[in-house]
C-alpha cells in the first residue's frame, strides 16, 4: 500500500514539474536569434497599414529579403493584444506611447518603439451634449475608458481650463458600448477616440469641446518591439521598417495604387474611403521616415513622456513599487527621462534613419 | 483483487484526495511564478505570494490614496447590493409568475410562450437596447441580472408547480379550498424550497451578469476593479479578487442551503439528506 502511494506521489511530482516546465518555457525565454516572428495589430486608423501589409504580401517580400518569417495577427481586443505581447506571445505589437509605458514597460518588459507611425491630431476628443464649452464639464459625469489615452486627454483638457479630475466624475465605460451609452439620457459627457468619436459627434446637439489637436504630438501611435528580441535579431527591425515605409509611400500618393491601398484599409476597418480619409485628416501620419526621425529627435518627445509618466504615476499605473514618476526610465534620442538604471522604454530612431537613408 | 469500483478511500484519504488537486495547482503556480520572476523581477503575469499579500493589504485594509475609501470593502458592498437586488427581484418575480403559470391556465396560455422566448434571448446581445431604455446607472445592472436569470427561475418554478401531485389539489378542493387558498396553503409551502434551489443554481449566472454589467460602465464594484486594473495587468489584484468572488459566491450558496434545511427539513429529508 505504502509502496503504491509512493509511486503515485512520484508520478505526481513528475507531472507537476513537466507542466511547470511547459508553462515557463514561454517564447520570451529565448532571446537568441530566431527566424519566426509574430506581430499583433488592432483596428485603428494609424495601424490599418499592417493589415494591408499582410494582405498585399509586402511584409512577406521584406521578410524574405532578410530571410525571416513574420506572422501578422489581428487581435480584436486592444488591451489584450498588449497583455499578450507583455506575456511574451508576440514579438511586436502596435500601441500608444502611454500604454507602452504603463503595460509592458511597467511590467519590466524592455520595449523599443521601432516605428513612430503617427500622432493623434484630433482623433481623440471630449464631447458634451448640448451647445457647451469645456468649462461646462464641471460637475458632470464623464464616460470614458478609464486609464486609457482618453483619460489622459481629459486630464490635459481640464488642466487647460484650470480644473482637475476632482471637478468631474469619471465613469469607466467599455469602448464597445460607448456609442450606445451616449444615446442614454444619463450620459452627458464622453471622451473617446475614432471611429467612435465621429459616430458620437454625428449625433445631433453635441459639441466637441476639446480634442487631441490641442495637445499635438502627445498621443503617439507606435510599433513596439521587445528590445531583447530586436537586439538579437536586427533583421526583424529592418524588415518591419522597410515594409512600413514602402506602404507609407504608396498610401501618401494620389495615384490609383494609393486609392486601392486606402480603400482596402477603409473596408477592413468598417468604413469607406471617405470615412477613412476623414480619420486620416485628424491623424498626423509620418509618411516619410525623415519626418518620424525628426519627431523622435525633438526635445518635445521627452517633455511629452514626462507628462505621460506623471499622469501614469498619479493614477497608480507604474505599479505599487514606483516611488515617483521617474521610476521607469524612458530613453529618447534627446536624453533619458527618469531612472537611467531602469530604462524599460526606448525610442530608437536607428531603423527609421536607415529607412530615411534608403539603406534597407 | 477488489475491483476498482468497490475500493473506497478512508475518511482521511478522501480528505487528502480532495485537497490534492488544489495542492497540485498551487505547486504548479509557485514553480511557474518563480521561474518567470527569476527571469524578470517586475513580471506581473504570475506574481509572487508576497505581491498578493501586499495587494490584499493595499486594497482591503488601507484607505485609497485618491478617494480615502477602502476599495475592497467599497467594491464588495456595491457589487453585493446589485446582486442581492437582482437576485431578490428575480426570485420574487419568478415565484409569482412561475406559480401563477403553473396553477392558472388562463395565465399560462398568454405568458408561458413569452417567458420561454425571453429566456432564450442571450441578455448580452441586447445590451445596447438596455442602455438606451434604462440608462447606464445602477438600474441597468440590476435589470441585466433580472433579464438573465428571472426567466430561468420562472420556468423552473412553473415545472415544479406542474409536478405537484394532482391528488393533493383535488383533495384540497374537496375540502372546499378556493383557488387562492390552495395556492397559498398547498402550493406555496411546497414550492419555497424549490425556489431556494433554483436561486442557488442561478447564482453563478447572476454573478456572470453582474461582472459583465460592471465591466461595461461603473465607478465601483468587484467586476469594475478587475476590468480596470486589467488595463495595466495587475494580476496581483485580479487573482485575490477572483478568489474573493469565489468565496462570496460559495458563502451565499452555503447559507441558502442552510436556510433551506432549517426552514424546510421535510424537503431535505425526502431527498435522503445528502441533497446539495
Amino acid at each position: 500500500m505504502m509502496h503504491s502511494i509512493r509511486s503515485i506521489m512520484r508520478t505526481l511530482t513528475l507531472t507537476v514539474s513537466m507542466i511547470a516546465l511547459l508553462i515557463t518555457t514561454s517564447p520570451a525565454a529565448f532571446a537568441a536569434e530566431k527566424t519566426d516572428f509574430k506581430l499583433a495589430w488592432t483596428i485603428y486608423v494609424g495601424w490599418m497599414p499592417w493589415d494591408y501589409a499582410a494582405a498585399s504580401g509586402i511584409v512577406d517580400k521584406w521578410a524574405d529579403k532578410y530571410g525571416i518569417n513574420i506572422d501578422i495577427v489581428q487581435v480584436n481586443d486592444y488591451v489584450e493584444s498588449i497583455n499578450q505581447y507583455t506575456a511574451g506571445q508576440f514579438d511586436a505589437t502596435v500601441m500608444t506611447n502611454m500604454d507602452a509605458l504603463t503595460i509592458p514597460a511597467a511590467s519590466g518588459v524592455d520595449s523599443t518603439a521601432l516605428i513612430v507611425g503617427d500622432f493623434s491630431n484630433g482623433n481623440d476628443g471630449v464631447v458634451l451634449k448640448g451647445d457647451k464649452t469645456l468649462k461646462d464639464i464641471a460637475g458632470q459625469q464623464v464616460n470614458l475608458v478609464e486609464l486609457s489615452v482618453s483619460h489622459y486627454l481629459l486630464a490635459r483638457g481640464l488642466e487647460s481650463v484650470g480644473m482637475s479630475e476632482k471637478d468631474v466624475k469619471v465613469v469607466n465605460t467599455s469602448d464597445a458600448d460607448l456609442v450606445a451609452a451616449f444615446s442614454s439620457d444619463t450620459v452627458t459627457a464622453v471622451t473617446t477616440w475614432n471611429p467612435l468619436l465621429s459616430e458620437i459627434t454625428a449625433q445631433p446637439n453635441t459639441s466637441e469641446v476639446f480634442d487631441s489637436s490641442m495637445i499635438p504630438g502627445e498621443i503617439i501611435d507606435l510599433l513596439v518591439v521587445n528590445t531583447e528580441t530586436l537586439e538579437a535579431n536586427p533583421k526583424l527591425g529592418k524588415a518591419l521598417t522597410g515594409a512600413w515605409y514602402e506602404i507609407m509611400a504608396t498610401m501618401s500618393g494620389t495615384d490609383a495604387a494609393a486609392t486601392e491601398a486606402k480603400t482596402f484599409m477603409a473596408e477592413a476597418s468598417g468604413t469607406d474611403l471617405a470615412g477613412y480619409d476623414a480619420q486620416l485628416a485628424s491623424t498626423k501620419m509620418f509618411y516619410t521616415a525623415a519626418e518620424a526621425v525628426a519627431f523622435t529627435h525633438s526635445a518635445d518627445l521627452m517633455a511629452t513622456m514626462q507628462k505621460v509618466s506623471e499622469f501614469s504615476f498619479d493614477h497608480g499605473l507604474l505599479g505599487e513599487g514606483a516611488p515617483d514618476a521617474t521610476f521607469i526610465g524612458i530613453e529618447t534620442p534627446s536624453g533619458v527621462y527618469g531612472n537611467t538604471s531602469n530604462v524599460k522604454l526606448r525610442f530608437n530612431p536607428a531603423y527609421m534613419e536607415m529607412a530615411a537613408e534608403g539603406a534597407l | 483483487m477488489t475491483r476498482i469500483i468497490n475500493r473506497q478511500p478512508s475518511r482521511y484519504g478522501r480528505l487528502a484526495l480532495g485537497f490534492l488537486p488544489f495542492v497540485i495547482l498551487l505547486l504548479v503556480y509557485i514553480v511557474a511564478s518563480d521561474a518567470r520572476l527569476a527571469e524578470n523581477s517586475a513580471d506581473k503575469l504570475l506574481p509572487s505570494f508576497q505581491s498578493f499579500a501586499d495587494a490584499v493589504v493595499r486594497m482591503g485594509f488601507e484607505p485609497s490614496k485618491r478617494t480615502g475609501e477602502y476599495l475592497l470593502l467599497n467594491d464588495t458592498l456595491s457589487s453585493l447590493q446589485r446582486l442581492m437586488m437582482g437576485v431578490g427581484l428575480s426570485a420574487f418575480i419568478g415565484l409569482v409568475i412561475g406559480v401563477g403559470n403553473g396553477m392558472v391556465p388562463y395565465m399560462r396560455s398568454p405568458l408561458s410562450p413569452l417567458v420561454t422566448a425571453i429566456s432564450l434571448i442571450p441578455p448580452m446581445a441586447i445590451l445596447p437596447i438596455l442602455f438606451i431604455i434604462f440608462g447606464l446607472g445602477e438600474l441597468s445592472k440590476v435589470v441585466l441580472i433580472v433579464i438573465g436569470i428571472c426567466p430561468i427561475i420562472i420556468r423552473d418554478i412553473q415545472l415544479r408547480t406542474d409536478d405537484l401531485p394532482p391528488e393533493q389539489l383535488i383533495k384540497a378542493q374537496t375540502l372546499g379550498g378556493s383557488s387562492w387558498q390552495i395556492i397559498v396553503r398547498v402550493v406555496l409551502p411546497q414550492i419555497m424550497p424549490r425556489l431556494i434551489e433554483a436561486v442557488r443554481l442561478t447564482l453563478g449566472s447572476a454573478w456572470l451578469f453582474l461582472i459583465a454589467a460592471e465591466a461595461i460602465a461603473a465607478t465601483d464594484g468587484l467586476g469594475y476593479r478587475i476590468f480596470l486594473v486589467r488595463r495595466y495587468m495587475a494580476m496581483d489584484v485580479i487573482l485575490p479578487y477572483v478568489l474573493w468572488i469565489t468565496t462570496l459566491a460559495f458563502a451565499m450558496d452555503w447559507s441558502l442551503k442552510r436556510v433551506s434545511i432549517l426552514l424546510f427539513p421535510w424537503y431535505h429529508g425526502t431527498q435522503g439528506g445528502g441533497h446539495d
